[in-house]
């Protein structure tokens, strides 16, 4: 089932034409990766997914991209399109509060009032994100005093607690030491069977590693979309072939 | 419905932000209302160049407070100007680094301190210092800039400061590079760039020069005549308003208004220009 | 040779400006320490409990009246002036399109507010609020004039500490499905707290040290304020009333140290903040 169907998309910014004619289809309880050079487009796009591109002004759209059949550029409530597709920023970014405000600020959002009821969310998303054990007694301390590894994985369980269909994640390991890396990698796997995952990363490794099927970008074109295993082995274009063999990038 | 929302409350914040622009608007139109019946009576010249302030008489000529106000300020940048920036260059490229951590609350404190301390330290200590010193009751022009002097210090080194720090440092590791040494490279090179930062701070320092009031009343003699001199008494146009307010009526009254819009104009005036150089301090830096 | 000598000139030239510039910094502090240190000095042998009586007589001359009248016009004027100019700020950081033609004038108002002397507002306190508003001389006229004077102050630092906050705390609230006010007033704006605070106590040393937007709106009435629309004298306006008639000059002195007092907590307290602010990011 496609998740997303992208469909002659081009985005401006102002004058500057930052990706052409994008078509693709991101299927559902699939870990689809985005890889290419800096500047390719590949971040733009991930942020086209779920608008985060209306915060950017003078950011120009054309095309349709259909999120479960409807347009989002369409919908009314861009707030709600957010709530079904999260994110998780190339840097840790919770905010300044305690871990429990954190997490529980997406249903809070979302109207969740109850006590009990965000208690249950709250640790539901963290067990989630395997982050739990680490985090479950200290719960009221500030969310900044844990380590990068452990604020990434804070940040997907407050994107968990509001119960996405989507999970967008832009470089989640970028700023992390190896070990946690692998650990969020490990979460990735565990999550694809419940949620949509597109992952934008500069390592090819883990685009290997981690997902079923790679798009490969460049200057704003998308060169080539396939199976993982087939763009790492036997990419049918040159230049892609050049990039996963990291003779450029 | 939630981009009704979104909608509404930015048109909330916006009419909050209005507030501001309400306010400049109607300080504006109440000092115009207040002050052009008596500058029709009187007439805008005589009102500007006459040279007699008696009220007993009619007379209403405000250029000796207009003088003073200017001989007072300029006085004050005399002494502000070249202690202010030379701090301000301290500041940003000479103080170590622990120095500064107690000099930036030093000047922050400098610029919190009321004007009437200022005034009352001027009353107590320049005006006996002058009179011992120089002769006169003390209560003369030169006190009053010597005193406006001190309080605009930290206005000057407050702006100048940033002024000079928005300077790129390539310019200063250039200047290094070539050979010139530490002060040489800041003195030629950090702070020519930073000028039209420099000149806004000293636009912003005169602004605040001519605008201060209690403190000049207490050091300044307050009589309302052309200005005899450095040691002699002087009346600005901020001191004429607040000394004879309390017992204007009738056209004393307005003609006190529309000192206080001449005083706002010239303001606004200098704003105008501050923003300009303002401008052309990240413009051009 | 001739190249040594004038290497040498060189520096004698540089060493001069060098000792220049450390000079004019020095006189900031020599002026700043002389200022405080001889109003303390000479004014806190005359402090003494009668300066803090109740009730004001022309023996006593106590401060206290002008103390309670003064910290009632820094709360009212702060009520009215800290949710404008905190609302402005927001409005300008985080809703205002930055090329909006009418924004930059807006935003020069914020300017030319802040430069405009205070004897020009209180003049124009005298002129809206006392008279044409019938406030009287009142503590109320007075609050509501120095409140639009301190506006410009909050709103400048507010907008400061605001754009302190980093973006990817916006970010995040937005990729939530947060709304901009749930973004704004839930995490931009408790993490702008310190700052925002630092600007507020900054304002209170304004209101503090005021007297000329004062004398004709709030007056100069000694005695105890029954409510808002009694006129009384600031603190700074007891100490130039003081000050002017020359009759108590010991007890101006100790005067002057107690407002000296609270202008050196009150910076205090407003960097003490703003480094809060700093530190948090």
């Amino acid at each position: 089932m496609n998740k997303f169907e992208i469909d002659n998309l081009n985005l401006y910014y102002g004058d500057f034409h930052a990706l052409h004619n994008i078509n693709m289809e991101i299927k559902g309880k699939e870990v689809t990766a985005f890889i290419g050079p800096s500047g390719c487009g590949k971040t733009t796009l991930l942020k086209t997914l779920n608008r985060m591109n209306d915060l950017v002004d003078g950011c120009k759209v054309t095309g349709k991209v259909l999120f479960d059949g409807e347009d989002i550029f369409q919908v009314q409530d861009v707030n709600l399109l957010r709530k079904r597709v999260g994110m998780v920023f190339q840097k840790p970014n919770p905010f300044p509060m305690s871990v429990y405000d954190n997490i529980a600020f997406g249903p809070r959002t979302h109207g969740i009032k109850q006590k009990s009821l965000l208690d249950e969310v709250v640790e539901e998303a963290l067990v989630k994100a395997a982050v739990w054990d680490e985090v479950k007694d200290r719960l009221h301390k500030s969310a900044l005093s844990f380590s990068g590894g452990q604020q990434q994985r804070l940040c997907i369980a407050r994107a968990l607690a509001v119960k996405p269909e989507v999970l967008l994640m832009d470089e989640p390991t970028s700023a992390l030491d190896p070990i946690s890396t692998m650990k969020i990698e490990k979460l990735v796997l565990n999550l694809k069977k419940e949620y949509t995952i597109v992952i934008v990363t500069h390592n090819m490794q883990q685009a290997a590693r981690v997902s079923d099927r790679t798009a490969f970008f460049f200057l704003g074109e998308l060169v080539e979309f396939d199976e993982t295993s087939k763009i790492f082995t036997a990419p049918s274009n040159k230049k892609t072939e050049d990039y996963v063999q990291g003779r450029f990038g | 419905m939630n981009l009704q929302k979104d909608k509404f409350f930015k048109n909330g914040f916006f009419c909050i932000a209005l507030v501001s622009v309400v306010a400049i608007v109607m300080i504006c139109s109440f000092l115009f209302v207040g002050g052009m019946p008596a500058l029709e009576k009187i007439g805008v010249m005589k009102f500007l160049l006459g040279t007699q302030w008696r009220p007993s008489s009619e007379l209403y000529g405000i250029l000796p407070m207009i003088l003073g106000s200017m001989y007072v300020t300029m006085g004050a940048l005399i002494f502000g100007v070249p202690i202010g920036i030379l701090t301000a260059i301290f500041m940003a490229r000479f103080c170590p680094r622990k120095l500064y951590r107690f000099f930036k609350p030093i000047v922050e404190l400098m610029a919190g301190i009321p004007s009437v301390i200022y005034g009352f330290f001027g009353l107590v200590v320049l005006v006996p210092l002058v009179r011992d010193n120089f002769g006169g009751t003390g209560n003369s022009l030169l006190t009053a800039a010597l005193l406006l002097g001190i309080m605009i210090l930290p206005t000057i080194v407050t702006v100048a400061e940033a002024a000079l720090r928005a300077v790129p440092e390539s310019y200063y590791e250039g200047a290094l590079a070539l050979g010139a040494d530490h002060v040489r490279s800041v003195f030629f090179t950090i702070v020519p760039a930073a000028k039209s930062g420099l000149v806004a701070a000293i636009i912003l320092g005169l602004g605040r020069a001519v605008g201060e009031t209690m403190a000049v009343i207490m050091v300044a003699g307050n009589q309302a005549r052309m200005p005899q001199g450095l040691l002699e008494g002087v009346r600005t146009m901020t001191t004429n308003i607040v000394i004879e307010m309390g017992y204007a009526t009738d056209l004393h009254y307005d003609a006190l208004i529309a000192t206080a819009l001449v005083l706002f104009l010239f303001i606004v005036l200098l704003n105008l220009s501050f923003a300009y150089f303002k401008g052309g301090m990240f413009g051009n830096g | 040779m001739v190249n040594c000598f004038k290497m040498q000139a060189a520096t004698t030239a540089s060493k001069v400006l060098g000792i220049t510039v450390w000079l004019a910094a020095g006189v900031n502090i020599l002026i700043l320490i002389s200022l405080i240190g001889y109003i303390l000095a000479q004014g806190i042998p005359y402090l003494s409990w009668e300066l803090f009586a109740l009730e004001y007589t022309t023996q006593n001359v106590s401060l206290f009246p002008a103390l309670v009248d003064t910290l009632l016009m820094v709360a009212f004027a702060l009520s009215l002036a800290a949710p404008i100019g905190i609302g402005t700020a927001i409005y300008f950081v985080e809703y205002a399109k930055k090329s909006n033609k009418f924004v930059s004038i807006m935003d020069m108002t914020t300017d030319t507010l802040a430069g405009i002397p205070s004897v020009v507002y209180g003049l124009f306190g005298l002129l809206f609020f006392v008279i044409y508003l019938q406030m009287g001389y009142s503590l109320l006229a007075g609050a509501c004039t120095v409140a639009i004077m301190i506006l410009p102050v909050i709103i400048r630092t507010t907008e400061e500490a605001l754009q302190a906050v980093p973006i990817s705390y916006r970010e995040g609230s937005y990729a939530l499905g947060a709304n901009k006010l749930r973004t704004v007033l839930v995490v931009v704006l408790p993490a702008a707290v310190p700052g925002i605070l630092a600007g507020i106590i900054l304002s209170i040393g304004r209101i503090m040290g005021e007297t000329a937007a004062l004398v004709y709106t709030a007056g100069t009435v000694a005695q105890l304020p029954e409510d808002l629309f009694s006129s009384g004298r600031s603190l700074a306006v007891h100490l130039y009333v003081l000050a002017s008639e020359g009759l108590f000059m010991e007890q101006a002195f100790a005067t002057a140290v107690v407002l000296v007092i609270i202008t050196v907590i009150i910076n205090g307290a407003s960097t003490w903040m703003a480094g809060k602010l700093m530190r948090g990011n």
